[in-house]
């Protein structure tokens, strides 16, 4: 639909960072319109994990027959945002911009071991970024450690005149302090995140990450949110319906794709909105008018909303409770191979990837995933970290802390050992990183 | 019902024809209407009177610098899509930021009109596709607006006389702030339709009216009395033609004490000449179709202003879904008061609504109050003033520059100055006779430097300078240097050309601008009041001595006969001559 399109203007965050001094390398792949979870719905096709040619993934696979090419086995990058994730993962660039409505940028983070973060919702400016929910969208930061990822924010975050829904408070960029004591932290552990699907390792991954917490003296508590349960097809109606609404200015008019078709105006709408969209986003827009329609309304969207709300304020208590941080996994596995991804459907995937990373947008919370661990595939593994609304400061201190045990050791050195990468770029590396990894 | 209408119901004409009438107590309008509706069979209802009932939906422009939503200007017939941000154009990933100016407006209207101003107010977007959208959505109020429950008294006149005037008052709905649309323009001819997206996303206030209102002088009345509060407020130009503000009617007819009718849609109404007449047809329509047993479809009608009629609209067929959704990139609209406003707040951040309530101007209702309390005049006569385009500040700017009382002014200003800028079509802002002259005008008259007639006259000649205004080139070189009086009086009432001719001298001074003052053109024109005693008594004597027939009579004790007399005297002076004096001078002069 937008083959071709080059905005005349740039983003709140594209500019903000021009101005920072940033040297902008180039544009990423996504899902058309930011819908999936696998980076494999893009018009320009699947995005890559990096990780499938690291030297231990490669020597872990089994090949499953002899007649398969070697790279048959290649993994996804998870999605939406995966191409700006294989970008950071793969050392092309300091740091990536990634959007993040259900889990965008922190699932790719996960599956790519880098760090996605979600920064609250009106913290940083949407102008510039083509909607999928206007309600969720964050721009998300992608970057190697939670040190970068700070300062990205610091630069990005703060009010713009021209998106009416960033707060007014002015934003103060800060540096992580290394923190030394956690004992006053409390760590909420959501025991519905503990999903149906959730694999062992993860799971393993995730408990081992609580005792770290425990052990240093913070104290790590089991608490609940009970309406998670809801988020994924509550969030199913609120997108599909926005959705709906935020492509109907996508008919060939103004700018855009455009069909042949000249038959009358409507004719020429039907066509090029026939020819432009995928199936993907042509089932959502029309799901999205279905809840919307008048007799659906009440029991569908006005429902999703009151959902919403409800998740919201599972937040809210628990947050309210004491706790300080939530921790939980990212994903639910660490990244399938490209061949196995695509034999479920777009819908399918979104709703499993998403469930436990959706709910953040939901609440509009802050949320970061930390590469944690490397799975017994030689895959990245990533956990994450919900905070308060606007706490982003406290969000990445804890998560600086927990990236500086030991975990985070064992996945620099692994990181390091990706093929096909030369000392030179070893080199690179350490200089835009720093000592920090 | 009885309180509502028009003072009555609506009836058909029963095979009289055209031409027939109802009985006399019914409204001139009514009849005139279904005298218009022609002889048509008696229906089934017989002579169950008929009620119709009208709601109105206007659109009135907000008149601000910058759109609603982006920051694109605002202006009338600018070139095409010059005025177009990307915002405008619906540029993937663009936001609305609400324009402040847009919302003091709408608060300034709500209150006006005595809405309740809602605190926090919600956009929706209303989703349609038209090639003059370009996000497939409008941004709108829907849910919660700005305004709720406000109410609008207009006055109209009985049987279309001035001193019959009645006050009605019609429910407010509600206001509410949206976006305009572009414009298409459709050429047949080579199958193409052309946008212009300069009036899209101009500010909107959507006023919704009750269906108080039962027929098109009472639509109309109550739109031109908005028309005047918005143009009051400055919150709109509300210029039909420019369609800052536009109307659509909700139209329906039914038998007093039973449901409302199916009702239609007149839409984008662009006079309030054309809505009186559109609510009238589609009244007169809707009866006769259901007296010949058909049915009002629910339907929307546009109405045809050169056939007189309202038709079918053809595409918009058929039941929108609209599809209305909460606007997820704006935050709710939250207004203050002078309680619930925040201390160490950015004032260029909130909309205070009693800051804005304290600021209101005078409304038309109280301007023509203090009119009336000020100056003595007629109520009917302060509605002319406040609903005549520029004429109440002209009036009293001739006010405060005259010693005359304002009860004789405004009979200068309403029938003399009045008729003759409706004759050529001009507001009392392009009057070719400043305030400053016709008070200078009135002030001679005033002090008895000349006399009424002469000063109507003159009054003429300075109005009539427009119209000849062309012919004064052609025709100076006639212009005649000394004229006896006799002549002049031959002139003046028997040639018009020559008449022009003199009256040139009095324009082309004015016209001008040299600075003459009416007493310069007076003194040029000979026109004062004849002073001298000695010369009046001449012109008495010459008038008896040509009368015999009438003196004889008046000495035979028909005294009333001296009046001609009198006249006979004012006409060889051209007005000149004090009536007063006259008679003393006849009287004295017959009792010799």
């Amino acid at each position: 639909m937008l083959k071709g399109y080059i905005s005349p203007y740039n983003a709140t965050v594209v500019q903000k960072l021009l101005d920072g001094g940033a040297v902008l390398l180039g544009k990423t792949n996504l899902d058309e319109f930011a819908m999936g979870s696998g980076s494999t719905d893009g018009v320009f096709g699947p995005v890559r994990n990096p990780w499938s040619y690291s030297r231990q993934y490669k020597e872990k696979i089994v090949p499953r027959s002899d007649s398969e090419p070697e790279n048959s086995n290649w993994v996804i990058t998870g999605g939406s945002s995966g191409g700006s994730a294989a970008a950071v993962s793969a050392f092309t660039c300091f740091a990536a911009l990634g959007s993040d409505t259900g889990g965008s940028t922190r699932n790719p983070a996960a599956h790519c071991g880098v760090v996605g973060l979600k920064p609250t919702y009106g913290l940083i400016s949407r102008h510039g970024l083509i909607p999928l929910v206007n309600s969720m969208d964050v721009p998300g930061i992608l970057t190697r450690c939670v040190d970068d990822a700070a300062v990205v924010l610091g630069s990005l975050a703060g009010h713009d005149p021209k998106d009416s829904t960033t707060v007014q408070d002015i934003f103060q960029p800060f540096a992580l302090p290394s923190l030394t004591d956690v004992s006053k932290l409390s760590i909420g552990i959501p025991k519905e995140y503990h999903a149906p699907g959730l694999s062992s390792e993860i799971l393993a991954v995730w408990s081992k990450a609580a005792d770290l917490f425990k052990n240093a003296g913070a104290k790590v508590v089991e608490v609940s949110l009970p309406h998670t349960h809801y988020s994924i097809v509550c969030y199913h109606v609120l997108c599909t319906a926005e959705v709906a609404s935020n492509m109907a200015r996508f008919d060939g008019l103004e700018y855009g794709h455009r069909s042949d078709m000249n038959k009358s105006t409507e004719s020429m709408y039907a066509a090029t909105r026939r020819e432009g969209f995928s199936d993907v986003v042509r089932g959502r827009i029309l799901s999205g008018n279905y809840f919307l329609l008048k007799q659906n309304y009440e029991d569908y969207f006005v429902k999703a909303q009151k959902v919403r709300r409800l998740i919201a304020n599972d937040f809210v208590k628990v947050f309210g409770s004491g706790v300080d941080i939530l921790l939980t996994p990212t994903t639910l596995s660490d990244a399938v191979p490209y061949v196995e991804f695509i034999k479920e459907d777009n819908r399918t995937r979104s709703t499993q990837d998403d469930i436990l990373t959706q709910a953040a947008n939901m609440a509009g919370l802050p949320a970061v995933n930390v590469p944690t661990a490397l799975s017994g595939r030689g895959l990245p593994i990533g956990l994450q970290f919900i905070g308060r609304s606007f706490q982003e400061k406290q969000l990445l201190t804890v998560a600086k802390w927990f990236e500086k045990q030991e975990m985070k050791y064992l996945l620099c050195i692994q990181i390091l050992q990706i093929s096909g990468y030369t000392h030179h770029q070893k080199d690179e590396f350490q200089t835009s990183s720093g000592e920090r990894c | 019902m009885a309180a509502r209408g028009c003072g009555g119901v609506w009836c058909r004409v029963l095979q009289r024809g055209p031409g027939g009438s109802c009985s006399a107590s019914r409204p001139r309008r009514a009849v005139a209407c279904n005298a218009r509706g022609g002889a048509v069979p008696l229906g089934q209802s017989g002579l169950a009177p008929w009620a119709a009932v009208v709601g109105l939906e206007i659109h009135a422009q907000i008149t601000s610098n910058s759109k609603l939503f982006s920051g694109s200007q605002v202006q009338f017939a600018a070139p095409p899509n010059s005025l177009v941000s990307f915002f405008d154009a619906s540029l993937p990933g663009t936001l609305p930021v609400l324009n402040r100016r847009c919302v003091e407006a709408t608060v300034m209207t709500g209150l006006a009109l005595n809405c309740t101003i809602n605190k926090k107010s919600l956009f929706d977007r209303k989703h349609y596709f038209y090639a003059d959208l370009p996000a497939g959505y409008q941004i709108t109020q829907q849910r919660v607006p700005i305004a709720v429950n406000g109410s609008l008294s207009y006055s109209l006149c009985k049987d279309n006389k001035m001193s019959q005037m009645v006050t009605k008052t019609v429910r407010i709905k509600q206001i509410q702030l949206e976006q305009d649309s572009g414009k298409s323009l459709h050429d047949d001819a080579r199958s193409q339709t052309l946008i212009d997206l300069n009036r899209a996303g101009v500010g909107l206030m959507e006023v919704v009216m009750e269906p108080d209102m039962c027929c098109g002088e009472e639509a109309a009345a109550a739109v031109r009395e908005l028309q005047l509060i918005l143009q009051t407020l400055g919150s709109s130009q509300a210029i039909m033609a420019e369609g800052q503000l536009r109307v659509d009617a909700n139209i329906s007819v039914h038998h007093p004490g039973e449901p409302y009718g199916v009702r239609t849609e007149v839409k984008n109404i662009n006079s309030i000449r054309f809505l009186a007449k559109a609510v009238d047809y589609e009244i007169q329509r809707q009866i006769k179709e259901l007296e010949n047993g058909g049915t009002v479809l629910n339907e929307t009608r546009a109405f045809d202003s050169k056939l007189g009629c309202t038709v079918p609209m053809r595409d918009k067929e058929g039941k929108q879904d609209y599809r209305f959704m909460p606007e997820p990139n704006l935050p709710p609209l939250i207004l203050y008061d002078a309680k619930s406003l925040p201390a160490n707040v950015n004032h260029q951040q909130v909309v205070n609504i009693d800051w804005i309530h304290e600021r209101l101007p005078d409304l038309p209702s109280v301007k023509r109050a203090k009119l009336v309390e000020l100056y003595g005049i007629l109520p009917e006569h302060s509605f002319t003033l406040v609903n005549e385009d520029g004429l109440m500040d002209f009036f009293e700017d001739v006010v405060k520059q005259t010693q005359m009382k304002p009860k004789k002014v405004i009979g200068w200003i309403l029938s003399d100055l009045l008729s003759h800028l409706k004759q050529h079509s001009l507001t009392a802002k392009e009057s070719p006779i400043s305030s400053f002259l016709l008070a200078d005008l009135l002030n001679l008259l005033e002090n008895g430097d000349i006399s009424s007639s002469a000063a109507k006259q003159q009054w003429a000649e300075m109005l009539d300078g427009l119209r000849a205004e062309r012919a004064i080139y052609t025709q100076r070189q006639m212009k005649c240097s000394t004229w006896s009086g006799g002549e002049r009086i031959a002139v003046v009432e028997t040639d018009p050309t020559r008449s022009a001719s003199r009256v040139d001298g009095v324009f082309e001074e004015l016209w001008k601008g040299e600075g003459k003052t009416p007493l310069e053109i007076v003194k040029e024109k000979q026109l004062e009041l004849i002073q001298d005693q000695e010369e009046l008594e001449q012109i008495c004597q010459a008038v008896i001595d040509e009368r015999e027939k009438e003196v004889m009579a008046i000495k035979g004790g028909n005294e009333k006969v001296i009046n001609k007399l009198i006249g006979l005297v004012r006409k060889a002076t051209r007005g000149r001559a004090n009536p007063l004096l006259v008679k003393q001078i006849l009287e004295k002069k017959l009792s010799e």
